[in-house]
């Protein structure tokens, strides 16, 4: 039999991506996967019979148009729902809600600010124009700026012109984007608490920082550069749960001839000269391969598969530094019906949205606070959807699933992480939420927490984090992940990066999978 | 959910067509029978009665009021007597138009500013510094246009009063039904016509009275299909279908001038100062690069397209909203944004933005048209605006 041109290892969605580009220039591509099944951070489980938990990630968003379009992911099972709006329950009982509709969303507003409610269109058309001034760069590989190569040089050049074409307006935008707060940015905006704290939540997601530091408004505008349908800030429920997104492109990946083998760990990739020469599993049996992709992250691709023997003293350091501190939690909940907001009570269409528990910034920042000296929040932020409102097919007719972001819940916390606090975790989460909604804790019929230890330990991201690493900018674009270590390539030949840790970094985007299989193929993305 | 306006018992009853349309985030009847045809016919030939609730309005009052809107817009406000009303565009520091509406003068430091698109927060911007409260007033306050040859008459018995000395652009104070209200004489028709501005809570008995007096006269409720057909006629420009507002472009090309919209005529460069300025007075000095203009497409031609197709003619009865292409020089020149087939005129009419050296009247151009699935072109003539101008409208 034909040996494998490429090992790719792990079956999260940019493994998977990274294999079925390759596999559709015709090479003959395996994935290797730890666990018994494909999706790592992306899957759909029934921990409790007949309910689907979106265990990890739950909303899909900036997954890219034109992974779906190459891979004619629609004709693999994905089925993209709408998410429509974002409720925002308030201590007073009162609520903010943000509504797709622009009449609906701009009355929703005008109730607590007429002038955020006007303001809200340009700041809508402001982050817009940014998300297009930035959307080239996710489809590119990042040059070096220090380098005098050609490619760099072309790849500088075309940047350039890009960004003399965007408008100086736009320009001193981003600058001021790039270099602020959350909750400052937001602060130029508007003035409603309620507004600015559920739009700052979204500066602050995967981070361990408060959403007046800065760097994160940066987040923000990662966030909204999703794109559904060509609308930029939208976001949308998997059918079925993110699960689904991953056995779309795994159908794909299989469909153009990649082959796909779970329950099969990876010990460490095989070096040779300065050369890989493919892995070792942990069996003991050896692939080989001229090609291997990691799509683990930099800490276990380097420190631990490759191993610092084989490289260069200056990149194992930066490795070490980069920082991941995994900053969420998720607690998923099977509900015998549905939770009752006293804000909004009834099954109205806020249940079929996101529901945003940020009442105002410095609730934010007082969660954060506490995560900063090495404790989980005991209020914490959350962002919940109800699958089953959206995707009936998620739990027994008139039952419901939860899903429940939380933030923050700090990897390095004091005394680490045992089975009583992470139920304690959960307990914070539960005892905030039915402030809002009283009747959550009779309707539970199971509970899971899920902490930043037990992502580590179960998908294998270092310290929990959901974007290998986090996406503060010093570990973004031309340094993402490590300075001259951008473009998906190693100092091992042969050896090449495919994860979130690598540039444009994470959520369930896709785009280092797609960047890493175009650049083994040696192609211009 | 959207919102209903203060008339919305009394429209909803008569909403035989049930066809609405949003209108800044109310509804409002498209049509209340089933087609807008004698709706339309009522505003030209007896009285039509129109809910128009749904404009935004901002009281202005204070010491500083005159100052703040001369701050804003382009016209002199200083200078209009109070019971004056002046229509005007404002715009960006470019100079490019973000909204239009009118600027009432209730009295000496209290005016009514109406707009298309929420504006308190430009207001409240230019109003660093100055002495004035800015109250939003758009829930509170109904508004019903009467428009039509009969208006007048119809008003004159509901309030009773002689409206024969309320000028063109000039209000009053009045009573309908007991009930404060101020008439002005102004309106989105371009015919004999007044708007009528009232406390929310009078809306009903309000509207009754009307309705009670233009009974004899054929008072007909009218729906926005047919203010569409007039408002074309008349050359009055639509913000978010003729011309998009410079906060919601996306790029520069999408954003016009007050010197492009035809509406030069507002701009008053001897002020000292208003936002926009310095840009406008450039512009006036180099011309526009793009003229807003009338088009009546060539009958002889447009009937030709469809013969050869073998089929009559099919002209446009209810307005439509989209950008058509013009043509000329062997190349496009300008966009058709709204158009219609005048009843009253007998002539397919259009609004459109064409290149300054192509919108001489007399010019001629080349519409698109489709005819059977397939993009033509017929001749067409730049004409003057308005396409009907009576002489009741002022008198």
């Amino acid at each position: 039999m034909r040996p494998y041109d490429a090992i790719v290892i792990g079956g999260g969605h940019n493994g998977l991506v990274c294999a079925a580009y390759l596999a559709r220039a015709g090479r003959r591509v395996l994935v290797l996967e730890r666990r018994e099944r494909v999706g790592g951070a992306a899957i759909s489980d029934q921990l409790f019979p007949g309910f689907t938990f979106t265990v990890y990630s739950y909303v899909v968003s900036l997954l890219r148009p034109e992974i779906i379009r190459d891979l004619e992911l629609p004709r693999h099972g994905l089925h993209v729902l709408p998410l429509e709006s974002t409720l925002t329950p308030l201590a007073n009982g009162d609520h903010l809600a943000q509504w797709s509709d622009h009449d609906q969303n701009r009355r929703a507003l005008a109730r607590h600010s007429p002038r955020d409610a006007e303001a809200y269109d340009e700041f809508g058309r402001t982050l817009h124009q940014m998300a297009r001034a930035v959307k080239p760069l996710l489809g590119t590989v990042p040059p070096d700026p220090a380098s005098l190569a050609p490619g760099d040089l072309a790849s500088l050049a075309r940047l350039a012109r890009h960004f003399r074409g965007i408008g100086r307006g736009v320009f001193h935008a981003l600058h001021k984007l790039l270099t602020m707060s959350a909750a400052d940015y937001l602060d130029e905006w508007f003035e409603s608490e309620a507004l600015k704290g559920t739009k700052s939540a979204s500066g602050i997601i995967g981070m361990l920082l408060g959403p007046c530091s800065p760097g994160t408004a940066y987040v923000l505008l990662h966030h909204y550069m999703g794109e559904l349908d060509g609308v930029f800030r939208a976001w949308g429920f998997a059918k079925g749960g993110n699960g689904s997104v991953s056995a779309a492109i795994a159908s794909a990946a299989r469909a153009r001839g990649a082959e796909i083998r779970t329950g099969a760990p990876v010990a460490r990739v095989l070096v040779k000269n300065g050369r890989t020469t493919g892995v070792a599993l942990e069996s003991g049996e050896e692939i080989r391969a001229a090609r291997v992709v990691s799509s683990a992250d930099p800490r276990r691709t380097f420190l631990e598969l490759v191993g610092e023997a084989h490289l260069p003293g200056e990149l194992v350091e930066a490795v070490r530094r980069f920082r991941f501190r995994g900053a969420s939690a998720k607690v998923n909940l099977a509900l015998d019906a549905l939770p009752e907001f006293t804000c909004l009570p009834g099954r109205g269409a806020h249940l079929r949205g996101a529901i945003s528990i940020s009442p105002s910034v410095e609730y934010l920042e007082r969660a954060y606070d506490q995560a900063k000296y090495g404790e989980f929040s005991r209020r914490p932020y959350m962002d919940i959807v109800i699958p089953s409102m959206i995707d009936p097919s998620m739990a027994p007719p008139g039952k419901h699933v939860m899903s429940i972001f939380a933030q923050y819940a700090p990897y390095h916390l004091n005394g680490g992480w045992t089975d009583a606090r992470r139920e304690a975790l959960g307990d914070a989460v539960i005892d905030t939420l039915a402030e809002y909604a009283p009747n959550l804790k009779s309707i539970i019929l199971h509970r899971q927490v899920v902490t930043p230890a037990d992502i580590e330990r179960d998908v294998g991201l270092s310290e929990g984090s959901i974007f290998q690493g986090e996406l503060s900018l010093q570990q973004l674009f031309s340094v993402r992940p490590a300075p001259g270590w951008s473009k998906y390539r190693t100092p091992v030949e042969g050896l090449y990066m495919c994860g979130s840790g690598t540039h444009p970094g994470g959520g369930v985007m896709g785009a280092p999978g797609r960047l890493a299989a175009l650049t083994v193929l040696g192609e211009r993305p | 959910m959207l919102r209903t306006t203060p008339f919305h018992a009394r429209t909803a009853a008569l909403c035989a067509s049930h066809a609405w349309r949003r209108w800044a985030g109310y509804v409002v009847a498209s049509s209340y029978e089933l087609s807008h045809s004698r709706e339309y016919h009522a505003i030209r030939s007896a009285a039509a009665l129109l809910d128009v609730s749904p404009l935004c309005k901002y009281l202005v009052a204070g010491r500083d009021a005159a100052c703040l809107l001369d701050r804003m817009v382009p016209r002199d406000v200083s200078r209009a007597g109070i019971g004056q009303v002046l229509y005007t565009p404002w715009c960006d520091a470019a100079g490019k138009v973000l909204d239009d509406g009118t600027i009432a003068r209730l009295d000496d430091n209290v005016f009514r500013v109406t707009s298309a698109e929420p504006s308190l927060r430009w207001l409240e911007a230019n109003a660093a510094g100055l002495d004035v409260s800015i109250e939003d007033t758009s829930e509170a306050t109904a508004a019903l246009a009467l428009q039509g040859p009969s208006a007048r008459d119809i008003l004159e018995q509901a309030c009773g009063a002689d409206l024969a000395g309320l000028k063109y652009f000039r209000l009053t104070p009045a009573r309908i039904a007991g009930h404060p209200v101020t008439i002005s004489r102004t309106g989105y028709t371009g015919d004999l016509g007044y708007e009528i501005w009232l406390d929310a809570a009078d809306a009903l008995p309000v509207w009754d009275a009307l309705v009670a007096a233009g009974t004899p006269h054929g008072i007909t409720p009218a729906g926005m299909l047919a203010l569409d057909v007039a408002r074309i006629e008349a050359g009055l420009m639509l913000l978010d279908v003729d011309y998009v507002s410079a906060r919601k472009a996306l790029v520069a090309s999408q954003t016009s001038s007050p010197y492009e919209l035809d509406l030069g005529w507002t701009v008053n460069l001897g002020k000292d100062t208003f936002v926009g300025r310095d840009a406008l007075a450039a512009e006036a000095a180099r011309g526009p690069a793009w003229r807003f203009v009338g088009i009546a497409v060539d009958w002889d031609s447009f009937e030709r397209l469809f013969a050869e197709a073998g089929l009559a003619p099919r002209v446009p009865l209810a307005a439509w909203r989209t950008s058509v292409p013009l043509y000329a020089g062997g190349g496009q020149v300008g966009y058709a944004t709204s158009g219609v087939w005048s009843p009253l005129l007998k002539q397919y009419i259009a609004l459109a933005h064409v290149q300054s050296r192509w919108a001489a009247p007399g010019t001629t151009l080349e519409i698109e048209v489709t005819v059977e699935h397939r993009r033509r072109r017929a001749a067409a003539r730049v004409v003057k605006k308005p396409f009907f101008d009576p002489e009741r409208k002022r008198a």
